[in-house]
């Protein structure tokens, strides 16, 4: 039976899912990459980094949405990133499994806090942030 | 031994030397891990304590402008950008371009050094473009 390379990968590698997240994190990158940039370019716009400032910037829809995609490309990458670590350095599977949960149940909760943080500014009537 | 230089190295167990692209390649995950370790930290951090008090960001602020949060800061800006520039560099290879050798150690080096000016130029920006 003919088969081509990406056939042979799918549902393998050290991972054990083949292309499927190989070409998410591709996916995943170019989006981070351009919410990264936004968010660099819109520090240095700002006049400072007060408290006030910050949150007046962080309340306007244009800043909190781009906000929010950042944080869940973020942690979705930092995820899948540090998975290919501890696929490559754990070498005993209990120790593995140990080390996935934790990561995942660590980007749930970073993640889940800061966008939460960001939600709160956003909602919050008047400028006493 | 005669070697053609215009043919690739083998990596040997003993025989072998650093060049721009091993560099570059441990950089990635190094910077990888610090990013996603200490940056997602910060991160979280940063937002937290701007959805909270008056004093829980006048802690923030106080680390991050002191010296140990400017090594940090640097260090995270750093290392976003190496991060970032080598991650555009795999992008291209993951097309199946720029493997030539020449090709490939000039964009290693360029991904290096090209970081190096990005963190300056933005902590040069922040400290003195402005003037906050």
């Amino acid at each position: 039976m003919m088969e081509t390379p990406l056939g042979r990968v799918r549902g393998l590698g050290s991972a054990h899912h083949g292309g499927e997240d190989w070409w998410a994190m591709r996916v995943n990158s170019v989006a981070l990459l351009g919410l990264s940039v936004w968010l660099i370019a819109s520090l240095l716009r700002l006049p400072d980094l007060s408290q006030v400032t910050v949150a007046e910037w962080l309340r306007q829809p244009l800043s909190a949405v781009p906000m929010l995609l950042l944080l869940g490309t973020v942690f979705w990458h930092a995820k899948h990133g540090l998975r290919e670590v501890i696929d490559d350095y754990a070498h005993d599977e209990g120790w593995r499994a140990f080390w996935l949960m934790a990561l995942t149940f660590a980007c749930w909760l970073g993640g889940g806090f800061a966008a939460f943080s960001v939600l709160k500014i956003a909602f919050s009537v008047g400028s006493a942030a | 031994m005669h070697r053609n230089p215009s043919r690739p190295m083998s990596p040997h167990l003993t025989i072998w030397k650093w060049g721009p692209h091993m560099l570059v390649s441990i950089l990635h995950r190094i910077t990888g891990a610090g990013l996603a370790l200490v940056g997602g930290a910060v991160l979280i951090w940063w937002l937290a304590a701007a959805a909270g008090s008056a004093e829980s960001y006048t802690t923030f602020m106080g680390w991050a402008r002191g010296r140990i949060g400017l090594v940090f800061a640097i260090g995270l800006t750093w290392a976003f950008f190496q991060h970032a520039l080598s991650g555009v560099r795999h992008l291209v290879m993951d097309i199946g371009a720029g493997f030539e050798l020449k090709t490939n150690k000039g964009w290693s080096l360029a991904t290096t050094l090209g970081a190096l000016v990005l963190t300056a130029g933005f902590w040069v920006y922040l400290l003195f473009g402005r003037g906050a």
